[in-house]
């Protein structure tokens, strides 16, 4: 593991790996509460329109990915909003135009060729530079920031959208807010995953989590801790194994899914062999039966 | 003691809601044609009809959840776009389960109820985590706030739900259909929390498919039919603050249903038969 260091550009790669195994399953808790699981995919779709961009105008692709991603993360709200198209046909709509848009503007571009593409879609991230991490570490600033400030409005909103607008919450302002610090995440993510499974570290990690808890704030964390896990973990493999880092990280992510959906379903069956116990004799059931096995308890 | 608090208040305050020639249509279908109603503040009034009668979307309209089409709503004499006092309202909506996607234990929910009475900046003072424990106790769940909502049964997680509404200490609460998928000992259980907030001289507003247990609670029933009121008074059981001299109820709209006082019980036939069972 230390020999990794030895080298100024995985030094790089690993702050790019902690920031992204940090970053990303908070914003992912948020999305898959709000069933918007696959915002991240669509909105890293138009971000390889924005690299592309950046890429022909010889401007940083990273910055550029961003400015677009987050024009795409406003779109995506408003096509929500406004047409009553549904959100999945919304977030089709901008996967296609953005993947489109982003082939076209590279092959376009002077000296760009197929495997500048490739590392954009899949990743690569022994290629991050002092400056994208600049970019990486102020998104990631950024995005923690607005987490700190309006978490507990966007945990109503996911929740509950009906609820939040009853409590007189900016309904519209957070969607928006939820979607651009989404696609800030993106952006901050593309680089080690690559756009095409930037969401998959938005979401597996969370999806692993929460087989194992109960709450909200500990799926966040423990969501937070797979992350890096896999993140750091993937890159020192795929560094060891000479494999492709992007895939590598995601591929761990998804076994300690795995792990976690075995070791949940024993927890499960272990806590409902105690259940009864603490509920008293009526409150014995089936273990998969779970809404009803406290039918004993009624009134206060 | 609680019905003299609510007369006094009733007297100067505005009324809770307000509701004047509300149109609401969906994609130019009409669901409310013109509803006139004034809630005053204390009042336990129920919304009453039948599938599609447009009952949920005249509660729904009177939080701006679903904009009119024309006409206006005033909540605590404000009209809606300016009405800032959030805090003093509790929803409780229908749903069937607590839980979103992601796992949350009954405490993290009913806190989240919270959110508009917290500061953006705020941490939980002790005065927030007293609100919640009472809201918890409330309800009766008060053991069961560091379980997954979603374990809770039906009629355990329509609490919780209540308990959100509770835990901001609003004095203005809007439920609908609370009964709906609740077995019959959680509607004892319900019907007791809503007597407590009416004691406090809280104003409920409950969106019902029928009265239930929840008949000797209410004191005004409106009764919406194809987006019209047809029927604005007395709940069926003129018992508690009904029977009260100089108790008056508001019939804006001349119905042939207008039930006279003395045969209030047909009345309360009448919107039994009307009202179908469960969906």
């Amino acid at each position: 593991m230390t020999e990794l260091l030895h080298y100024e550009f995985m030094r790089r790669a690993l702050i790019a790996a902690l920031l992204v195994g940090l970053v990303t399953p908070i914003i992912g808790t948020y999305l898959v509460q709000r069933r918007l699981a696959l915002l991240g995919d669509g909105i890293g779709h138009v971000a390889l329109t924005g690299v592309a961009l950046g890429l022909l105008t010889s401007t940083s692709p990273v910055l550029t990915a961003a400015v677009v991603a987050t024009l795409g993360a406003v779109l995506i709200e408003l096509v929500r909003v406004r047409t009553r198209t549904s959100g999945d046909v919304a977030l089709a709509l901008l996967f296609y135009g953005g993947i489109a848009g982003g082939v076209l503007l590279i092959g376009l571009t002077p000296g760009a060729s197929n495997a500048t593409l490739v590392s954009y879609l899949f990743g690569s991230v022994s290629t991050v530079e002092e400056a994208d991490l600049w970019v990486v570490g102020v998104l990631a600033v950024g995005v923690i920031a607005v987490v700190a400030v309006f978490g507990r409005e966007l945990f109503v909103l996911c929740q509950d959208e009906e609820v939040a607008r009853a409590h007189g919450l900016p309904v519209r302002f957070l969607s928006v807010l939820l979607a651009v610090t989404a696609a800030l995440t993106v952006v901050i993510a593309m680089r080690v995953v690559g756009v095409l499974m930037v969401s998959a570290l938005m979401i597996v990690p969370v999806a692993a989590a929460q087989q194992l808890t109960r709450s909200f704030r500990v799926t966040m964390t423990l969501a937070v801790l797979i992350g890096l896990l896999s993140s750091v973990g993937g890159l020192a493999t795929s560094f060891h194994a000479d494999l492709s880092p992007g895939a590598t990280i995601v591929i761990l992510a998804l076994a300690v899914f795995c792990v976690a959906v075995a070791v949940g379903g024993v927890l499960r069956r272990a806590s409902n062999g105690r259940t009864p116990a603490t509920l008293g004799p009526t409150g014995a059931g089936p273990a998969d039966t779970m809404p009803e096995t406290d039918r004993g308890r009624v009134t206060p | 003691m609680s019905d003299q608090f609510t007369d006094v208040v009733a007297v100067n305050a505005p009324p809770a809601f307000q509701v004047v020639d509300a149109h609401v249509a969906y994609d130019g279908v009409p669901v409310l044609n013109g509803v006139n109603l004034q809630v005053p503040v204390g009042q336990t009034m129920a919304v009453l009809g039948p599938n599609g009668s447009g009952k949920s979307t005249l509660m729904r309209a009177m939080l701006g959840i679903v904009p009119l089409t024309s006409g206006r709503v005033l909540v605590h004499g404000s009209p809606l776009r300016r009405f800032r006092a959030w805090r003093r309202i509790g929803y409780v909506p229908q749903r069937l389960t607590a839980g979103g996607a992601v796992p949350a234990t009954v405490r993290e929910i009913v806190a989240s109820g919270q959110v508009a009475s917290r500061g953006r900046f705020s941490l939980p003072t002790r005065a927030h985590r007293e609100a919640v424990d009472e809201a918890l106790e409330l309800v009766g769940l008060a053991d069961r706030g560091r379980d997954s909502a979603r374990e809770l049964s039906g009629g355990q997680q329509q609490r919780v739900l209540i308990a959100r509404a509770l835990a901001g200490r609003p004095d203005t609460f809007v439920m609908d259909e609370p009964m709906a998928g609740v077995d019959a000992a959680n509607q004892q259980a319900l019907a007791g929390i809503i007597a407590r907030l009416r004691e406090r001289g809280s104003t409920v507003v409950l969106v019902l498919h029928e009265l239930g247990p929840l008949e000797e609670v209410i004191e005004r029933a409106v009764m919406l039919d194809s987006g019209d009121i047809v029927h604005d008074g007395a709940a069926p059981e003129p018992t508690g603050a009904c029977a009260r001299p100089g108790h008056e109820h508001q019939h804006p709209h001349p119905s042939p249903y207008s039930p006279d006082s003395a045969d209030t019980t047909t009345a309360a036939e009448m919107i039994r038969l009307e009202v179908p069972g469960r969906d």
